[in-house]
């Protein structure tokens, strides 16, 4: 059992419960049993204090949509390595994707899955199955096994369903358990290999791009057939000004559908690929590690992506954390892999949102607690919050410490991101995970 | 039909007599995107030297004696190539081609491996072609040879837009204020992006004619983010031709109609093969130029290719004093 632990002095920001003072907050035996004014606390035997005067504590981040690689991928990523980094970015809980090898596309996979990560992970490995056998898109998974046996919804992610009628059945199917579809959507017969945004970067660079509209063709699709079905449908990895607007008009109608954005949609757009602005290169670049899917899109596109996570279009920040190794990226631009390592930099990145006044951070940590542990549900108890009883998830992190990015000193294995070398301000300085402390920034 | 006149004095034997090149700083070619007018000129000046050594007898100088110049080629080429290879010899250069779609790369290699070990191999130059857009400025990031891109996939082709306006102010005298129609498959075009830069740069107007579904969706974005406001977009051919200085179809790959990007090519020659009758809208002594290889009788006919405007053997025979002329700037410009 973990000691009991004092966060003594914190900004304690909980949007769930609207919370914002300055608090201590403690936990015992792994829970939260107090908060209250500083000095307050019951005594404890044993008790450890961490004094959170200059931080900001709030529920633990939860990532609704990471990739830890394991099983079969395990050069890029470990559950290990991957839990390490989600802890490392503040996120205690992680719903990591299906798209494994092999695929988590039944029972003895998902069992896998939550077996290593209860004994080799760090923050809660929260698995979600595979929508189709062998993410083939042909015939459904046995999605109530899949159900029992712990995942919190059903994606193909990497690829969407292509097909309409399986996609029904799946939502048909999904709906009488309770739990989304989350789709990647790209329409992949208009996206036809493209690998970085269709517009004025692509064609100086004279490469293939990816036309927004193969995201809103499949947004439209699948919200009609959620309407169609009733069936919980969540949006992965919204990119465009047009699937904003396609989300925004189905939850005016009541339709039953969430979505989520990533912080690299959020602040990078497609002259990234072009290289960044840190390096003062003479000629171009053609940067893999901008190389991601759906891809970077433009200024328009963020600006509708920020609208919608104020209005409530968009529910939750997730970070599609995609490790790859140094030899998926460091090819031919064409040739390398999608993703960016994101769970590090996902927080800070976020920040700089906040400091230049676009988002609130009030509404930032919702995006990363409350929000997304309404979307997973209760089956794992109430997640994304500070109220005594819950699971001892926190966060704390300094708003204003100043910092550069090195992945070279990432906990990922995958250093695939455009943020080095970047200035960040704000950082996370300490994950708790079910009260006991999964990371501490040794910077500090 | 004789060539220019060498543009400076006696040429001994032994040694080009080069322009100042002390404004060359560069040790890769890989597009002309960043050239400026007077870097061409250069190029242009010492292409003239270059022309005069290719009309002696005996068409060789040791400007590059104990250099390797390695040709590297992912992709099949015919006249690129030769023209590299040969301007190499003609410069007394030690040459090594290597077809890569026939070598260890169908192995599994990796570019960056096949390039360090021609690298350690004792190349000086490497001349690559890749079917991969961008894959010389990977290339330059791991090796420290001098690097000419001989065409990365829809990106750049700078050797070849030279060449093109090297032909162009031969036959023209200068570039600028010309009007150059280029015809056909803009998206997939290396060509016309790298001759976008040099004619721009030259003071050329250019035109960019193609259906739509041949022209990238974020040209327009493209030309304004890049300030490129001489250049502008037509659908018809017709419109593009008016009053051109030069015109220039692109090969037509016969895929582009397999993967739908064209009703059928039946439709394309109709409405954009260039006819003596559509040429008659261009200026009475319009060049024709292809960057080859042709396809008569789909995107020009063969009167036209063939006609007394046809510049496009020219444009081969140029290639190479283009090609001696880089090879010669990026050696370092003088014998060490």
């Amino acid at each position: 059992m973990p000691p009991a632990l004092l966060i003594s002095g914190g900004h304690i920001i909980d949007p769930g419960q609207g919370i914002d003072k300055v608090a201590d907050l403690l936990i015992t035996k792994g829970k939260i049993t107090w908060i209250g004014n500083k000095g307050t606390a019951p005594s404890q035997p044993d008790l450890t204090i961490i004094d959170a005067s200059s931080f900001i504590v709030c529920p633990g981040f939860i990532d609704l949509h990471c990739h830890l690689r394991e099983p079969g991928f395990e050069d890029k990523e470990t559950i290990a390595t991957g839990t390490k980094a989600a802890a490392t970015g503040g996120f205690t809980t992680v719903c990591c994707m299906p798209n494994t090898n092999p695929p988590l596309d039944n029972q003895t996979h998902i069992d896998y899955v939550k077996q290593v990560a209860e004994t080799q992970g760090t923050v809660q490995v929260l698995p979600i199955g595979c929508i189709t056998k062998g993410r083939q898109g042909k015939e459904l998974t046995e999605m109530g096994e899949l159900a029992r046996a712990g995942v919190i919804g059903f994606s193909d992610d990497g690829d969407p369903v292509t097909s309409p009628r399986i996609m029904s059945l799946a939502m048909d199917y999904s709906q009488a358990l309770g739990l989304p579809i989350i789709e990647h959507c790209e329409d992949t017969e208009l996206s036809d290999g493209g690998c970085m945004n269709d517009g004025w970067v692509s064609a100086r660079l004279g490469l293939k791009g990816t036309p927004k509209a193969a995201e809103d063709i499949i947004v439209a699709r699948d919200i009609a057939l959620a309407h169609l079905t009733r069936a919980k449908l969540h949006v992965a990895h919204v990119s465009t000004e047009g699937s904003v607007e396609l989300i925004r008009r189905a939850k005016e109608k009541g339709i039953a559908v969430t979505a989520e954005v990533t912080p690299h949609h959020l602040t990078l757009t497609e002259e990234r690929v072009m290289g960044s602005q840190l390096e003062k290169n003479d000629h171009l670049t053609y940067d893999t590690k901008a190389k991601v899917n759906p891809p970077l899109r433009t200024k328009e596109d963020i600006n509708a992506l920020i609208q919608g996570l104020k209005d409530g279009t968009i529910d939750a920040i997730a970070t599609d954390h995609a490790p790859h190794t140094t030899v998926d990226k460091m090819c031919e631009f064409g040739l390398a892999a999608f993703g960016i390592s994101g769970l590090e930099t996902a927080f800070a990145c976020l920040m700089s949102l906040v400091h230049s006044n676009q988002l609130d951070l009030k509404t930032l940590i919702s995006k990363l607690t409350s929000e997304p542990a309404g979307i997973i549900g209760t089956r794992y108890g109430e997640l994304g919050t500070l109220k005594t009883g819950c699971r001892a998830d926190v966060t704390l992190f300094d708003p204003n410490k100043e910092w550069t990015v090195d992945s070279r000193d990432f906990a990922s294995k995958g250093k695939n991101t455009p943020f080095d070398g970047y200035r960040f301000k704000g950082r996370v300085i300490t994950t708790i995970v079910a009260g006991k402390v999964a990371y501490g920034d040794k910077l500090s | 039909m004789k060539t220019i006149e060498p543009s400076s004095g006696v040429v001994s034997p032994e040694a080009i007599p080069p322009p100042s090149t002390d404004m060359w700083q560069r040790r890769h070619i890989l597009d002309l995107d960043d050239f400026t007018r007077d870097e061409i000129e250069l190029v242009f000046e010492t292409a003239d030297a270059m022309t005069e050594v290719l009309t002696r007898e005996v068409k060789k100088v040791p400007t590059l004696r104990g250099k390797t110049v390695v040709t590297l080629f992912y992709e099949p080429s015919t006249r690129t190539r030769a023209s590299f290879e040969l301007a190499a010899k003609n410069l007394s250069a030690d040459t090594v081609s290597l077809d890569a779609s026939k070598s260890s790369v169908t192995k599994g290699e990796s570019l960056i491996d096949s390039l360090r070990t021609i690298q350690a191999l004792g190349a000086d130059i490497i001349v690559m072609r890749h079917s991969q857009s961008g894959a010389p400025y990977l290339a330059i990031q791991h090796v420290n040879c001098s690097m000419i891109n001989a065409g990365d996939g829809w990106h750049a082709h700078p050797s070849q837009a030279l060449l093109d306006l090297y032909t162009i102010r031969h036959h023209l005298g200068q570039l600028a204020n010309l009007k150059v129609a280029i015809i056909g498959d803009i998206m997939h075009s290396r060509v016309a992006r790298s001759n976008l830069w040099g004619m721009t740069t030259m003071g050329a107007r250019v035109v960019l004619c193609a259906p739509s579904t041949l022209l990238p969706r974020g040209l327009n974005n493209f030309l304004a983010s890049c300030h490129l406001s001489n250049v502008s977009i037509e659908n018809k051919i017709e419109s593009a031709l008016e009053n051109a200085d030069v015109v220039m179809p692109l090969r037509l790959q016969l895929e582009r109609q397999q993967s739908g990007l064209l009703p059928s090519l039946r439709e394309y020659i109709q409405l954009y093969q260039l006819t003596t009758e559509r040429l008659s809208l261009a200026k009475q002594n319009v060049l024709v130029m292809h960057p080859g290889p042709v396809n008569e009788g789909i995107e020009i006919s063969p009167e036209v290719a063939h006609g007394t405007q046809s510049v496009i053997e020219k444009q081969v025979a140029n290639g190479v004093a283009i090609r001696m002329a880089l090879l010669y700037l990026i050696a370092g410009g003088k014998n060490k």
